[in-house]
This record gives structure tokens, sequence and C-alpha cells, in this order.
């Protein structure tokens, strides 16, 4: 079993996507990164490929879903997007057979889920609701202990495991491992909720809004903490969500669903920010396209300005995205807004016109870094 | 019918307590073997029949027919097939305790939310080990508050088995009421009543304590 907690050594570049909590911005600031970096990522994570999946219920005329294809990279975190009733949560609950597919095949790593006993197969996917689902009679230590003791592990590893767990998802082992779900709130029960799908370490996780139900202070919280996480784990995960922005903020790859689960478009959320295939696509992305863009372009990949232009009180940490740095920009009321590093020091400045050729570069990039076993970041 | 005669009545308890004592025991036994046998029972019918429609009816319905038959009539139905004494009554107590405990079985059991049975699922348990390590222990409240409503049920039901010659305080009463007239008569039947009212106290109590301490803290309101 892989230690989850263990930093990526191996990963040869630094994400790109917002990283305010990462805390490693002195090496973010050291390495020049363009916006547009392809790696191929350290990752735990299982090849999954799905081709001409449908699902027909009885008694209904037309499919809940249509000839389904797709193919997820290893370590890839790709959202589901689409409004109720499309078909995307019927589409990821084959996956783990929840919902029997009607015809197509399914393959984890080559092999055939479908010829899986379901029981053994699900015992390998992570699975997270909106209603998280944890048991109300068992404490939180147990409850995370499902999985491994349905798998047969000792029950040293599996204590070992569940304080690991508890502090992956920054709680603390010997406070919580004995409480019940119903003495958690409910950002801290969402967080058990993920360390019990994580809990044998398994290469797919499947979620299905799994922030959907928390306030938005927790969710964006939840969200972050989520990002950081797969950092480190690199896990194959496929993300259902209604909400675009969450598709934006987390996901290597987003898949836009209209009925039938059809795929409108499957692409970046740079790409699709960008270039919407179809007005289905642009008319889910609403309003506001380039200002959600600039939230995935961190400063560190724009060529900043002379530092001794910045001459306001308000500054940015390098760190953030240009999204913040608008926002400072806009809140300052100066024409030219400072960069600051890690120690507070103005290392450059940044103009609206540097924000806008920024994003200008962004619209052409992306074309270049989609290829099939890479993932854009 | 002589008046009632505190004095009596307590003369009456000094003379006879271990006779008292020994059917309130009696008495107590046999609620507690009938509630064990049904509980026993009903639970495992409700694990059978939860799931599916037609088998819930058919449990459910037939425990509220054996339900609606006078007691009388029940007991004096097993005398040619059991005899008398403690197994006629045994049988029916059991019998008149599985609705209450059927019944609450299936709905404890129907009543786990349908998130935590797919997070079962999902974590790939199989359809028996949800049904024994989730729904169960998540309906136990339900199902012993079923076997709290029997033991009330039955505890007075018991003293009818007097009737077929069975165990407990149902032979002081009706020994009160077959003598009525006699100077005991009053006193005979008034200790049976007291004692089934002391019991059936004693029992709910038993009960809360019961409840308490074999319901997941995680469960307790």
């Amino acid at each position: 079993m892989p230690d989850m907690t263990e930093p990526t050594d191996s990963r040869a570049f630094p994400d790109t996507r917002p990283n305010k909590l990462i805390g490693q911005t002195s090496t973010d600031a050291t390495i020049s990164t363009t916006t547009t970096i392809t790696t191929v990522r350290n990752t735990s994570g299982a090849h999954i490929q799905l081709a001409d999946v449908s699902k027909i219920y009885p008694q209904q005329a037309v499919p809940a879903v249509e000839n389904f294809s797709m193919d997820v990279q290893p370590g890839e975190l790709v959202m589901f997007v689409g409004p109720s009733g499309c078909g995307k949560t019927t589409t990821m609950k084959m996956i783990n057979r929840i919902i029997e597919p009607s015809s197509g095949s399914i393959q984890i790593d080559g092999r055939d889920v479908l010829s899986l006993d379901p029981n053994e197969l699900r015992r390998h996917i992570g699975y997270v609701i909106q209603q998280i689902g944890l048991f109300p009679h068992m404490t939180i230590a147990e409850n995370i202990s499902v999985v491994p003791k349905l798998l047969g592990w000792s029950k040293a590893k599996i204590s070992a495991r569940v304080d690991e767990l508890l502090s992956v998802v920054q709680l603390d082992p010997s406070t919580f491992a004995g409480r019940y779900p119903k003495q958690l709130s409910g950002g801290q029960q969402q967080r058990v909720g993920v360390a019990r799908a994580l809990a044998a370490d398994p290469p797919v996780m499947l979620m299905d809004e799994p922030f959907g139900a928390t306030d938005p202070i927790t969710r964006e919280k939840l969200q972050q903490e989520f990002l950081r996480l797969q950092d480190t784990i690199g896990k194959t995960i496929i993300f259902v969500t209604h909400d675009f922005d969450e598709a934006v903020r987390l996901g290597d790859r987003i898949a836009v669903l209209s009925d039938r689960s059809h795929i409108e478009q499957f692409d970046t959320p740079a790409a699709i920010l960008s270039r919407p295939a179809n007005d289905y696509v642009a008319s889910f992305i609403g309003h506001g396209a380039a200002i959600k863009r600039l939230g995935l372009l961190p400063i560190t990949g724009v060529t900043l300005g002379a530092a001794a232009a910045a001459s306001g009180p308000v500054t940015v940490p390098l760190s953030d995205t240009l999204r913040d740095a608008l926002d400072a920009l806009v809140v300052s009321g100066q024409g030219v807004v400072g960069v600051a590093d890690a120690d507070g020091r103005i290392v450059g400045s940044l103009t609206v016109d540097s924000i806008s050729t920024a994003l200008g570069a962004e619209v052409v990039a992306p074309a270049a870094g989609s290829g099939a076993t890479k993932t854009e970041r | 019918m002589t008046g009632f005669d505190l004095a009596g009545l307590l003369t009456f308890w000094a003379r006879r307590y271990d006779d008292i004592l020994g059917l309130i025991a009696e008495h107590v036994v046999v609620v507690l073997l009938a509630l064990i046998f049904a509980t026993i029972i009903g639970v495992g019918v409700g694990l059978v029949v939860w799931n599916s429609e037609i088998g819930r009816s058919l449990a459910v319905t037939s425990a509220a027919v054996i339900l609606t038959i006078p007691s009388l009539a029940l007991l004096a139905v097993m005398i040619p097939l059991f005899g008398l004494g403690w197994t006629p009554t045994l049988i029916g107590l059991t019998l008149y305790s599985l609705l209450p405990i059927i019944r609450n079985t299936v709905v404890g059991l129907r009543e786990v939310s349908p998130a935590i049975m797919e997070s079962a699922r999902g974590m790939g348990m199989g359809r028996g080990r949800v049904l024994v390590t989730v729904q169960l222990p998540m309906a136990w409240p339900v199902i012993i508050t079923g076997v709290r409503v029997a033991a009330q049920l039955t505890i007075g039901i018991a003293a009818i088995g007097a009737y077929v010659g069975g165990p407990g305080l149902g032979q002081m009463i009706f020994k009160g009421l077959s003598s009525l007239g006699s100077k005991n008569a009053l006193n005979f039947a008034l200790t049976g009543t007291l004692g089934v009212i002391l019991i059936a106290l004693l029992v709910d109590a038993l009960f809360n304590y019961i409840t308490k301490y074999t319901t997941s803290k995680g469960l307790r309101a």
C-alpha cells in the first residue's frame, strides 16, 4: 500500500491550479512556468474505458444513457457536468455497477468490470455520495474500517490506516476516531466520507456531488482540501456535479453532458471556457467565461512588470491566480498592483493589460497539449 | 362479599408470602420465556420478509389475526393439542407477542435511509451483510420497543393462562373469583392483580435498561 501522505517527488512540474492552501509557493516561484504544462502525473490511479455504454430502463421509451464512450487516464480527475436528469449520475454508477449497464463495456486497467463479482469490484472503488451515508451506529474509526475489514486486513493495519486517513482529511485521530457521526458537523462528516472511500487505497474514486449539501464556505474549503489531497494521491476520479464552477475549479477535464448522457464537449476547463463547442456548452458556462478562466491561471505563469512600478499599498501573493490579481486591481483603484512573494517582498507588478495579454495567450495555447496519455493542467 | 380490610390483606400477605413470591416468579419466567421465543421468531420472520411486499403483508396480517383471537378461546383451543399447564400458556403468549415484534422489525429495517443502503452496497457489502451489520443494529431500538410492547401485552394475558392450568398470578385471581363470598376471595384477587401491575412496572423498567445498554451510542437521541 503506497503511503498517501508522502510527497510525490517524481512530479516534474508544479501544479498550475490555484494553490492558495498548498503552501509550496517558494518552490513555485523559482520555476518559471508557462500557463499550459503537460505532465504525466505520478499516479496510483487506474485507466477507465467506457465503450458504447447504454442504460435502458424497462417501460421507458428513451434510454437513460445512450452509447456513452470515454477514456479516462490514470490519475485524471474527470468532472461530469450536466442538468438534473441528464444521466450523469447513472453513467457514473454503472462503473461500480450500483446500476447495471444494459449494453456496452466498461474496463478498469483492461479488466472487464461486468465479468467481476460486484462486491469484490466495489471494494476496490472508492464511493462518495452527497448524503455521505455514514453508518450512524458505528464510530468514525469503525466507519472507515468497513472496507479494510471486508478485505480481511489485520487489526493493527486497520487501526494504523484509520489514524493515517483521519490525519489526511485533517481530523485529529485522538479526538475523532471514537466519535459517532451525529457528533460531527456536516463538513467533518463529508471528510470522513472521503476518508472512508479512500480506506483500502482504491485506484478509482466515484464521487456523486460530494460537496453539494454543504454551505458555500465549507464547500470551498472542502474543495481546496480535496484538490490538495488529489495532488498527493493521484487517484482516477469521476466526479459528478451540476455546478459548472466546481467543475472548473476541480477538474483536469470536464465532460459537459446533455440528455441521455450525451457528451457535448470533453476537454480541459481552459479549453471549454475559451472555445465552447456549441450553444449548449456556452449556455452551461454562463456569463463571465473570461473571469472564470482567470481563476485557472496562476500569477506565476505571467511575465510580471517591473517591481518598481507597483506604487499602491495593495499587493497580491505570487501564489494567487490572475482572478485574485484582477480583484485586487479593482479594489485598489490603481492601474497597477504589486505582486509579493512568500516573504512579502514585491517581486513584480501586474496591470489590466498584462492580465488581458495572459488571457489572450491562453486562448491559443490549449490545442497543443491535449495528448491522449497526458493530462493537461 | 366482605368489604375491603387492609389489615386482613396484610395478614394474608404475611401468611402466604412464599406462595405469592413463587407465583410472581413463575409469572415473570413464563412472560420472559415467551418474549425470548417471540423475539427469535419475530425478528427472524422480519429479516426474511422485510423486503417483500407479499411476505410483509402476509406476516403482519397473520400476526394481527392471532392477536384478535380472544385469549381465553386461544388457550382453550390448545388444550386438546398441548394439554394443560406451561406449554399452552407459553405458546399462547409467544403467539400474542409476534405482532408488535414482527411489525417493528419490518418497520425498523425499512427505515434505514436509501443513502446508507447505497453507501453500504457501494463499499462492496453483500445484502446479507448489510442486513445483519447495518440494518439490524440501526433497527434495534425500534425492535426492542416492539418487544417492550409485547411484554406489557403478555404480562396481562399471562394471568389468563391459569385457566389452562398455566403458571403465575392468574392462579390467585382465578381462585379469588371462584371463591367469591369466602373470607379471602378479595385478598386473592387483589393480590394477583396488584402483582401483575407490579411486574408490569418492573419489566418496563428492565426494558429501559436493556434498551439503553443494547443500543449504539450513535443512535441514542
